[in-house]
């Protein structure tokens, strides 16, 4: 999985890429760490490039999700979609997130 | 199909080898889309358990075997480790609060949903946990 970030609005935006797994999520889970305590703690996380995910992978949401509720912070998700989007729908973990059809749109939320 | 059999260290770092091994078997039987998906969410789960369980004492091996009868794949994931099933666990509870929610039992809770059959034998010292897809029938849940 790449890992990308960017500043947009005030905004932390990650862009995740490939595979979200049991070998990849502590990479997500250590850079969600670097950015709350660099005081970013305003996320939106891109999943538009993102092939598979599986329970390591929403583990690692649900812990910097609990992480940045604890620090008063705040985290949405745009472009869930297909297969990454089911995972979520079979779970429930769909409708605890959330979730945007765009970043555009998650960024307007957060604001 | 002619079967396929691959032995790899019940290392979590592993799991991109023993993913490419199944998703190569899965390519050469024609496995739609998205049941190979579920394939390799499946294994992943039962890779990632053994990784974690099976051997606390020390290292082990993970042992993957393929094969591909008529319209069915069949994944079988064995370990040396102590005489554990699986399929023992309880589905997690998807009703309560996803904070206060356990998520120890969601791997082999996608397992049971994403197969089209799963089962758990004792057999030669091995847990063999054996998931199999058919190439034709859709899985309701993706």
């Amino acid at each position: 999985m790449e890992i990308q970030t960017r500043n947009e609005a005030n905004t932390t935006v990650i862009t995740i890429t490939g595979r979200f797994d049991a070998v990849t999520a502590p990479d997500y889970e250590k850079k969600v760490q670097e950015l709350i305590v660099g005081g970013d703690i305003r996320i939106v996380v891109d999943f538009a490039g993102l092939d598979y995910i599986s329970s390591a992978g929403l583990r690692g949401l649900l812990v910097t999700a609990k992480l940045l509720k604890a620090k008063g912070g705040q985290v949405r998700f745009a472009n869930v979609a297909g297969t990454v989007k089911e995972v979520f729908d079979i779970s429930g973990f769909g409708t605890i997130f959330q979730m945007d059809a765009t970043v555009a749109a998650s960024l307007a939320a957060i604001a | 199909m002619k079967n396929d059999m691959k032995c790899i260290a019940a290392k979590i770092e592993n799991l991109n080898g023993a993913n490419d091994f199944v998703e190569e078997y899965a390519d050469l039987f024609g496995l739609p889309a998205k049941k190979k998906f579920g394939l390799l969410l499946a294994l992943e789960e039962a890779f990632v358990n053994i990784c974690g369980y099976a051997y606390p004492d020390g290292e082990g091996e993970v042992e993957l075997s393929c094969a591909g009868n008529d319209d069915v794949l069949t994944l079988e994931i064995a370990d040396r480790g102590k005489p554990f099933d699986v399929l023992s666990l309880p589905d997690p509870d998807l009703t309560l609060d996803i904070m206060d929610r356990p998520i120890g039992g969601l791997g082999i809770y996608f397992i049971r949903t994403l197969s089209d059959s799963v089962s758990y034998r004792r057999e030669n010292e091995r847990n063999i946990l054996r998931i199999e897809f058919k190439r034709s029938q859709e899985n309701p849940a993706l």
